[in-house]
């Protein structure tokens, strides 16, 4: 091949480089437009104010907002501390144990694995025994989905705070539970709060695991051994009927989520990009 | 504080009572993770028992699904399952490749943060939106335009022609392709990107000395160089488009059946677990999903530890140079 060729397919494929990643934006672009399109139409007063409305009438999702809210916060509750507790054996106990070499990998294998299957269990586990569908199984399903998302990011947190801060802690006599609550964690506090606010985020779109956990609730509801209503299963049910104002409000509903999901990871990448600003002053 | 009130022995006493209690806290946080794995395994094996009885191997190989007989096989679902992940892998390994080299060699440098930024917003999206998306805006898009023309052109040829025959639904196997390799694009860029940053400078320096073109340095050195990592990342996306759900029940189609075309409607694992579930009567039919949502994780976990076992290979390589 001479340099001329060889010249010209390095632009063609370089150039091509460029187009698959107009492609990749282009998507990106086209989601957010229809989404605001067709969600700011749908969105208004009532949609807060109001709970799910039967076909026709009118109507907002307040009942939804508040569970997917309350599902979400408590489910984060749960799994976060757990999260954050095993990932303190990780990175301070047994940082080199082969159990957590083990841990590990198998966390990461959980980190992407079909959030339907962890509803199928929770249906085994919570539905079936209590013999109802209710929030507690929508709560429980999602805070086992937060538990590898936090083990993760806290792991690595933990991870960067630099190992003579522990050691001066135990120089002055501390036992490692007293290291790692009083001197580690508030180190570390922001970097932990960035991958709570990750776990967040990843779980108040979830809808899979909902779907046959916590079901749906055309009523207001706060009463957690309940089924009740929440943003994504409403959106699910709303958007494919035949009902105009479902409809609409299908796509309102899924601005809302779309952007607090948006907002969170703006705000996680935010603090992590502080904690790693301090972190590399303080090394 | 009443720490401080008491004697020095008894505070060290406590101290150390307590050092106890924490460790073992997060100890039993951390097994938790292995518990949970093996308690899905447990609890899918035993939900979906009656069926596997009921049926026994046959279960993977029958197309038949059928509520009022309650007869199940897996088969159609197993098929639609792969078949669109295999059409997203199709489109989003190129694109993914395109990107990760676009950031990683042509792009300006005070663009690749903000590239990267919005590449990763992929990911963010839930995956109602893409649902929702894919079914209102993508469908009809393809309906009246893009599969007219696969028909047209591609319907006619023999053999590859049998993928595209059939009236243009909007919705199917195809469309979920689609969707699906959007959804699992930013994943496999990002883990492209990482790896082609790491290729050592003074290979691909050595290739420029040599007298190479850019891209042949990204072809023939940073790609058999990044190897194991990239066909990790592909193996991540592909666990991902083989368990994603809701995005795919929105625009699959949900027929339980086994069509030579691309366009025809048909059904996922997941879709068939999400669309089901809450209204199947009766044992078999509900422990027919569970084993399909059994099988589903037994093929996910397989491909996901797979690649993660590549992934982990790497990140050694990498401490190792």
């Amino acid at each position: 091949m001479s340099i001329r060729t060889r010249r010209i397919k390095a632009s063609i494929a370089l150039g091509a480089s460029g187009v698959a990643t107009a492609i990749g934006l282009a998507f990106l672009a086209a989601i957010l437009w229809t989404l605001v399109a067709r969600g700011f139409g749908g969105l208004s007063w009532t949609v807060f104010t109001q709970t799910t409305p039967a076909p026709g009438s009118s109507g907002g999702l307040l009942n939804a907002i508040y569970g997917s809210l309350m599902m979400t916060l408590l489910g984060v509750l749960i799994g976060g501390p757990i999260g954050i507790l095993a990932a303190t054996y990780l990175s301070e106990y047994g940082r080199t144990a082969r159990l957590s070499t083990v841990i590990r990998f198998i966390n990461d294998v959980l980190l992407s694995a079909p959030s339907i299957v962890i509803g199928l269990f929770v249906y085994t586990l919570v539905v079936v025994r209590m013999g109802h569908f209710s929030a507690i199984a929508g709560v429980v399903a999602l805070g086992i989905i937060v538990i590898p998302v936090t083990v993760r990011t806290a792991e690595d947190m933990l991870r960067l705070i630099p190992q003579n801060m522990r050691h001066a802690s135990a120089a002055l006599g501390a036992q490692p539970w007293r290291t790692i609550t009083s001197i580690i964690y508030p180190a570390a506090r922001s970097g932990l709060l960035t991958g709570v606010l990750l776990a967040l985020a990843r779980v108040s779109g979830e809808t899979a695991p909902l779907l046959f956990t916590a079901l749906n609730n055309q009523f207001w509801n706060a009463n957690l051994n309940q089924p009740i209503a929440n943003l994504p299963v409403v959106i699910f049910q709303f958007a494919t009927s035949p009902y105009p104002n479902w409809q609409s409000l299908a796509w309102a509903g899924a601005l809302l989520i779309t952007l607090f999901v948006l907002l969170l990871s703006v705000l996680a990448r935010l603090i992590s990009s502080r904690f790693g600003s301090r972190e590399s002053r303080i090394e | 504080m009443s720490a401080t009130t008491l004697p020095f022995h008894a505070q060290l006493k406590r101290e150390a009572g307590a050092e106890v209690v924490f460790r073992w806290l997060t100890i039993g946080s951390a097994a938790l993770v292995l518990i949970l794995l093996a308690g899905v395994m447990v609890a899918l094996c035993d939900g979906g028992w009656p069926a596997i009885k009921t049926f026994q191997f046959a279960f993977l190989t029958r197309e038949v699904w059928n509520p009022v007989t309650e007869q199940f096989g897996a088969l159609a679902a197993l098929y639609g399952t792969l078949i669109t992940s295999l059409v997203a892998m199709l489109i989003a390994v190129p694109l993914s490749f395109g990107i990760a080299v676009f950031l990683t060699e042509t792009c300006p440098l005070w663009l690749r943060g903000p590239i990267a930024t919005c590449v990763e917003l992929l990911a963010a999206v839930p995956s109602i939106v893409y649902g929702i998306w894919g079914l209102f805006v993508l469908a009809p898009i393809l309906q009246h335009t893009v599969q007219p023309f696969l028909i047209d052109t591609l319907g006619d040829l023999p053999l590859l022609g049998k993928l595209f025959r059939g009236p243009p639904f909007g919705i199917g196997l195809f469309t979920a392709g689609i969707v699906l390799a959007v959804m699992v694009l930013p994943f496999i860029t990002s883990v492209m990107r990482e790896v082609f940053l790491a290729t050592p400078r003074s290979l691909k320096e050595a290739a420029y000395g040599l007298g190479a073109t850019q891209w042949e340095v990204i072809w023939d050195v940073v790609l058999p160089n990044s190897r194991a990592g990239v066909i990790g990342g592909i193996m991540l996306g592909l666990g991902r488009a083989l368990g994603e759900t809701m995005a795919v029940t929105f625009v699959v189609g949900n027929a339980h059946r086994i069509s030579t075309s691309l366009l025809a409607p048909g059904t996922t694992i997941s879709a068939s677990i999400a669309n089901e579930f809450t209204e199947a009567v009766g044992t078999l039919y509900t422990s027919s999903l569970i084993a399909l949502g059994l099988l589903l994780f037994i093929i996910t976990f397989t491909i996901i530890a797979a690649a993660r076992l590549l992934l982990l290979q790497i990140e050694r390589r990498g401490a190792r140079i």
